[in-house]
């Protein structure tokens, strides 16, 4: 239902706006005491795509990150979901409009088993789960789903350990089950696959590439190579402003991008600084 | 733990249900359940009652208390202010107005809740430390108000509470009756709290205690959750109370003062945070203290103080933490 369509029509109008892009910003600022650390971002993220946010560090993509799931209020700017003003909205009321997050360090529940993990974002459609003079034996009903949500990430044998101790790559498998069991429109993913091994990284590529069918992401990333294979669009931020924007291929020729990532410190992207020289 | 994340990619999944779960009870929890119902059962007959029933109103008062701490990961400094609001609101409603005393116990419970609905709305918007200190600030408050209330009868408190007739039909100036009685409420109490940690709001509870940013990002308005808690919390903190008042037949100003909410931190700790029984064996080590080192006078604080020191200092988890840790079971 949120599949990219490519036909256009020579219209600027609003409707069609809202057709083609889920998310877009106007001049999106947050200031800390004096410190911009993004400033005047305007992003248009396309329904269906997967759409990549690079650059180097302390370039602001986790604060803009931020701003986007409303964990942080901006200064200024306005930000556009589905076409509705959300930029006033709380961090959760965003999560339920279909807008939902992952984040930076493995966000799982340490205690809780990986099914009951899945279970508490597949709670969710209950409404509020305020009844608490009710057995938890009611939220049996989803165990269910949150098997077939494990099995989709390939952790099936293990429901029943506690998610803590499951290895990292696995728990960030695991988030990713418990974002995808909210059956979001739009999932944004900060660094996916940060500290993790290689084969840890092609399976991560793989899942991201599979659970965007029929939705639309927004993920930060440092590794270029994961971005050149995974991302439609990219937008590159320096020091809280966006430097370039268009596909990869288009973006990594830009002599500026070349100078942002080579002239600060060309070990930002990891294990693939061939990436955008190569380009070159 | 390890053997299942250690297991081989081929084996096949566990069933999706714990089976070995009774109404939310591992089978420890169900037999320690079960010996407390029978040391409820049998006590009386060995112990004094008056004891026993003051015992077990702190138990649930620690319960309470533990709620939030152990499961929901708030500490409270002002459960004092709930406590000792409802024993000021049942000694009243049962000695002024003469209401039978469930009724006192439970009009104190929802003067604990109504209380707590105040204060959680205010501190629960500050984390860690400041909110400690800020629900400490308001059962300052409280504590000044009752001393200063008319119907408080400031320093002298109420006296002479009567016990009345429970339903208005059983007389309960029997010890034995009151006991029943009170040893009825602790265990509805008691259940009920489990019953609110193994509920969809429990689960909630646990996932925001566990990490409450992503709780957030899956769409749970996280300080609502924690604002109906610290309301239960507070609600059998008052029931508790008023309990309290109506077995020892004096509301005074020592429920409402600052040591009380630092004595069921001391509980709690002592009997290990985030266990069921806990609190329970916590509760019965302290007041047990207070009753029968009585004779030593006030070095039983310093007795107190050295028990938590060595507490903190060796078994960090708590009496039945540690119990439970080394029989590898959950309690």
């Amino acid at each position: 239902m949120v599949s990219f369509q490519p036909r256009r029509r020579r219209s600027g109008n609003e409707a069609d706006r809202v057709r083609d892009y889920i998310l877009e910003t106007e001049g999106l600022t947050k200031e800390f005491r004096g410190f911009v650390a993004v400033s005047d971002v305007s992003l248009r993220i396309r329904r269906g795509s997967i759409h990549g946010l690079i650059g180097p560090n302390g370039a602001g993509k986790t604060t803009c990150f931020n701003l986007l799931t409303k964990f942080m209020q901006p200064t200024r700017g306005v930000i556009r979901y589905d076409g509705r003003d959300i930029t006033r909205m709380p961090p959760a009321r965003v999560a339920r409009l279909g807008l939902v997050r992952s984040f930076q360090i493995s966000a799982v529940f340490p205690h809780l088993t990986v099914l009951e993990n899945v279970r508490i974002a597949l709670q969710r459609e209950r409404g509020g789960s305020y009844d608490f003079w009710r057995s938890d034996a009611v939220l049996r009903r989803y165990d269910e789903r949150a098997m077939a949500l494990l099995g989709d990430v390939g952790l099936t044998t293990y429901a029943q350990a506690p998610a803590g101790t499951l290895p990292y790559g696995r728990k960030r498998a695991l988030e990713i089950a418990t974002t995808l069991a909210l059956e979001p429109v739009l999932m944004l993913l900060d660094e996916p696959t940060a500290g993790m091994t290689h084969e840890d990284v092609d399976r991560i590529v793989e899942l991201v590439r599979r659970v965007a069918q029929g939705r639309t992401v927004l993920m930060v990333e440092h590794n270029l190579k994961v971005v050149e294979g995974l991302c439609d669009a990219i937008t590159v931020l320096t020091r809280g402003r966006v430097l370039a924007e268009g596909p990869y291929a288009e973006v990594s020729r830009n002599p500026e991008v070349i100078a942002a990532y080579l002239g600060s410190d060309p070990s930002v992207s990891g294990g693939s600084q061939g990436g955008v020289a190569a380009h070159a | 733990m390890a053997s299942a994340t250690t297991a081989p990619p081929g084996t096949p999944a566990l069933p999706p249900v714990a089976a070995q779960s009774f109404l939310g009870f591992t089978r420890a929890q169900a037999i320690a359940l079960l010996l407390m119902i029978a040391a409820l059962i049998v006590c009386p007959f060995f112990l004094y009652p008056q004891f026993l029933m003051k015992l077990l109103c702190f138990a649930l008062f620690a319960c309470a208390f533990n709620l939030l701490i152990g499961y929901v990961g708030l500490l409270s400094f002002g459960h004092a202010a709930y406590f000792g609001m409802g024993s000021y609101v049942a000694a009243h409603a049962a000695k002024v107005w003469g209401l039978t005393p469930e009724l006192a116990i439970l009009l104190g419970g929802a003067s604990g809740a109504v209380l707590g609905l105040a204060f959680g709305w205010i501190a629960i918007r500050r984390q860690g430390i400041y909110f400690a200190m800020i629900t400490l600030a308001l059962a300052q408050m409280v504590y000044f108000f009752c001393l200063q209330a008319p119907f408080t009868h400031g320093e002298d408190g109420i006296q002479a509470i009567p016990r009345g007739h429970l339903l208005g039909l059983i007389d309960l100036r029997a010890d034995m009756s009151l006991y029943w009685f009170i040893a009825g409420l602790f265990l509805a109490g008691f259940l009920l709290i489990h019953r609110i940690i193994h509920s969809p709001f429990g689960q909630v509870l646990t996932a925001i205690r566990e990490n409450e940013p992503r709780a957030t990002s899956l769409g749970y308005r996280t300080d609502d959750y924690k604002l109906v808690a610290f309301v239960l919390s507070a609600g059998i903190a008052g029931i508790a109370g008023g309990a309290k008042s109506i077995v020892v037949g004096i509301a005074t100003l020592t429920d409402v003062h600052w040591t009380m909410s630092g004595e069921v931190v001391l509980m709690s700790l002592l009997g290990g945070l985030g266990t069921l029984f806990g609190p329970v064996l916590g509760a019965a080590t302290i007041v047990s203290m207070q009753t029968y080192l009585a004779p030593f006078g006030a070095w039983v604080t310093v007795i107190q103080g050295c028990i938590f020191v060595l507490c903190v200092l060796a078994f960090r988890a708590g009496i039945v933490g540690e119990i439970g840790r080394m029989l590898r079971v959950r309690l």
